[in-house]
């Protein structure tokens, strides 16, 4: 039987996150907490808006109402990074070789390792960024569409275009795909090999959560009373395919989802704060927690794939065991 | 649906460069009302109150991508609702500024449109600051002026001292013949009682026509199709937005509902704003509606007061209105 280890707190929690093997909650206040032999606190943003968890440097990437982005290390380390003065950063991303990005308005930063930046202004707002797993490049969801930029390089930026506002952005991990949420219930892709789109829709409701799978073969999303998950492991994507509906409910919507690090099954969390655990090959439904205070805002599993960090919009967070 | 005790309000104030939105604004952060503002401006500008809540947002348009050219919501605004309810203890209530030049259509329908958006939040008036003497001039040199008249619940006519009492009268006029439905104040400094633009409810069904009982009663113009209004305002300008005043017995629901429908569908990009009481044959409440372009809303308001006339009044303000048919057509869903 999973455990729940609750940590009850004030707010919005933005990010749950494991660094090292310490569970780590940022708040909406900028506040973050962890579970590090008791309950710690560090301070980050002054109001918290967006948060990326950087794996590759195990750290968390944070950024929000002050114009600033924080680095937050295992053991409450919080470094500045960088500052784009008074408006909000509203999103942030990290990359390949320490490199980050935020952006605020329609201008997108880089941030190298080394502390040099680089702006790229666009014609409208930066929604959404995110890097690509292979080079140096990154993302950015606009209205109307997605450029690609390569921040290492002079050039110009790719263009992919597609009516409507784009709002969030996510590249397979195998760099073969670029998909975004849209302001639309619905999901945008395009291979970009070739530039074929590919269009998920049928949501009853906003995309908010994306997750791949282990090796990109599937890509959850949230929006819907299920788990929609695409199949991703043809040439052509999902494209002709219909997605898996995992764990339906019929009086609530699924707020995120979470693919287990090597394994296909997806944490699932709920608008009524339920978290369960629902595999693909039979869509077999374990329930990791029962509703809570609120939605489920973000989940993440830990590398000994034993444990679930999760946070809700109504700061009753937690760390579920599933080995216990 | 969210509980309306927990959804925020939001005003909306719109009004070209100069006309006073800087000098509300600071009166609406500075002046002990005893509630706290979040207000969104396009720039930080002249305010000169320092307030963690003062967001800078880039007015960003989006289409829907639904086909429907007026369907246009704040792409920014949902953004920065969204974060700032996540923490919404800091402030009981949220004043949009828009810009000068802005089309407060696409931020009033944010309110409707987005469900996210919607959920915490309600639109609670749309207020327009309107300069008395450069209103003439900025009337001709655009149509967002006289959008932003047209769409407004209330009209903060500012500076009046710098003009002459028959000027003032004219440009007063000229406004009631934009939107005869809007409330006026007229005002040097800006000098308006904050209780008169905050927390009208102007969009709140069971609140919006209690603000003004006497709904299309005061002004009520003869919407012959030559429209001529009584007050000619026409020396100052040639107004293009229209307003269509209907007034009926009791409907028929089973022709209303379809007849209401099927004007927002076909006439939708043209309506700027409607609202409107209704009568409803075997009905014991009032039924209140308003809408903007294809966006409708109604519901049950209160029940008829002993001895009121059941009459239905529905006002459309617009562009290229076909008053005769609009009338007509509306007077052909009355019930037998």
């Amino acid at each position: 039987m999973p455990t729940v280890a609750p940590l009850d707190l004030e707010g919005h929690c933005v990010a749950a996150v494991f660094l090292g093997d310490v569970p780590h909650f940022a708040l909406a206040d900028g506040v973050v907490h962890r579970l590090d032999h008791g309950h710690k606190t560090v301070q980050a943003n002054d109001g918290l808006l967006a948060a990326f968890h950087d794996a590759a440097n195990d750290r968390l990437i944070t950024a929000g109402e002050d114009g600033k982005v924080f680095a937050i290390g295992a053991g409450g380390n919080a470094a500045e990074l960088a500052s784009a003065g008074k408006k909000w950063i509203t999103s942030v991303a990290a990359g390949p070789q320490g490199a980050i990005a935020f952006a605020s308005g329609k201008t997108a930063y880089v941030r190298f390792a080394d502390g040099k930046t680089k702006e790229f202004t666009h014609p409208r707002s930066v929604e959404g960024l995110t890097f690509s797993p292979k080079g140096m490049r990154f993302g950015v969801a606009r209205y109307n569409g997605a450029t690609l930029h390569f921040p290492a390089a002079e050039g110009k930026p790719v263009e992919l275009e597609w009516a409507g506002a784009h709002t969030g952005i996510t590249f397979s991990p195998d760099g073969a795909f670029l998909v975004t949420t849209m302001q639309e219930n619905a999901l945008h892709g395009w291979k970009l090999a070739d530039g074929k789109h590919m269009r998920m829709s049928g949501y009853p409701g906003k995309v908010k959560s994306l997750s791949w799978s282990a090796k990109g073969k599937w890509l959850a999303s949230s929006g819907a009373p299920a788990a929609i998950v695409w199949p991703f492991s043809g040439k052509d994507g999902p494209m002709g395919k219909a997605p898996l509906e995992l764990g339906t409910r019929g009086n609530a919507m699924v707020t995120t989802v979470a693919c287990h690090p090597s394994q296909d099954v997806v944490a699932v969390g709920y608008d009524d704060g339920m978290v369960m655990a629902v595999r693909f090959a039979d869509a077999k439904e374990v329930l990791l927690r029962r509703p809570g205070k609120g939605a489920i805002t973000s989940m993440m599993w830990d590398k000994e794939e034993r444990r679930v960090a999760f946070g809700s919009a109504t700061g009753d967070c937690g760390v579920i065991d599933i080995t216990a | 649906m969210s509980d309306a005790q927990t959804q925020i309000p939001v005003t909306v104030l719109t009004g070209y460069l100069g006309a006073g939105k800087t000098t509300l604004l600071n009166r609406i952060l500075s002046e002990s009302h005893g509630k706290r503002y979040a207000v969104i401006v396009n720039e930080f500008g002249e305010i000169g109150i320092d307030n963690d809540l003062i967001v800078e947002s880039d007015e960003e348009i989006y289409e829907m991508n639904n086909g429907c050219v007026c369907c246009t919501v704040r792409g920014d605004l949902i953004r920065v609702v969204e974060g700032l309810m996540r923490r919404p203890g800091r402030f009981d209530a949220i004043v949009v500024e828009t810009t000068g030049l802005a089309d407060p259509v696409p931020v009033a329908q944010t309110f409707f449109m987005d469900d996210d958006v919607r959920s915490k939040t309600r639109l609670d008036a749309v207020v327009a600051l309107v300069d008395a003497k450069h209103l003439p001039l900025r009337l001709k040199d655009s149509k967002e002026a006289e959008d932003q008249i047209a769409f407004a619940d209330v009209v903060v006519l500012n500076k009046t001292d710098l003009v002459t009492p028959d000027e003032l009268a004219k440009v007063e006029a000229t406004i009631r013949a934009i939107n005869p439905a809007a409330r006026i104040h007229r005002t040097t400094r800006a000098g308006v009682a904050l209780a008169e633009v905050l927390d009208r409810g102007a969009f709140d069904l069971s609140r919006a026509l209690e603000n003004d009982p006497h709904f299309l009663e005061a002004h009520d113009h003869d919407h012959d199709h030559d429209h001529d209004h009584h007050h000619h305002p026409s020396d100052i300008h040639d107004v293009t937005v229209q307003s269509v005043s209907l007034r009926g017995g009791e409907m028929d629901p089973k022709k209303f509902f379809p007849w209401i429908e099927k004007i927002t569908q076909m006439e939708g990009p043209n309506i700027l704003r409607l609202k409107g009481i209704i009568a409803l044959k075997g009905d014991d409440e009032r039924y209140v509606i308003q809408g903007v372009h294809m966006i409708i809303e109604g519901d049950h308001q209160r029940a008829w007061k002993v001895g009121e006339k059941h009459e239905s009044r529905l006002v459309f303000i617009g562009r290229e209105l076909d008053a005769e048919r609009l009338k007509k057509s509306f007077d052909a869903c009355q019930a037998a």
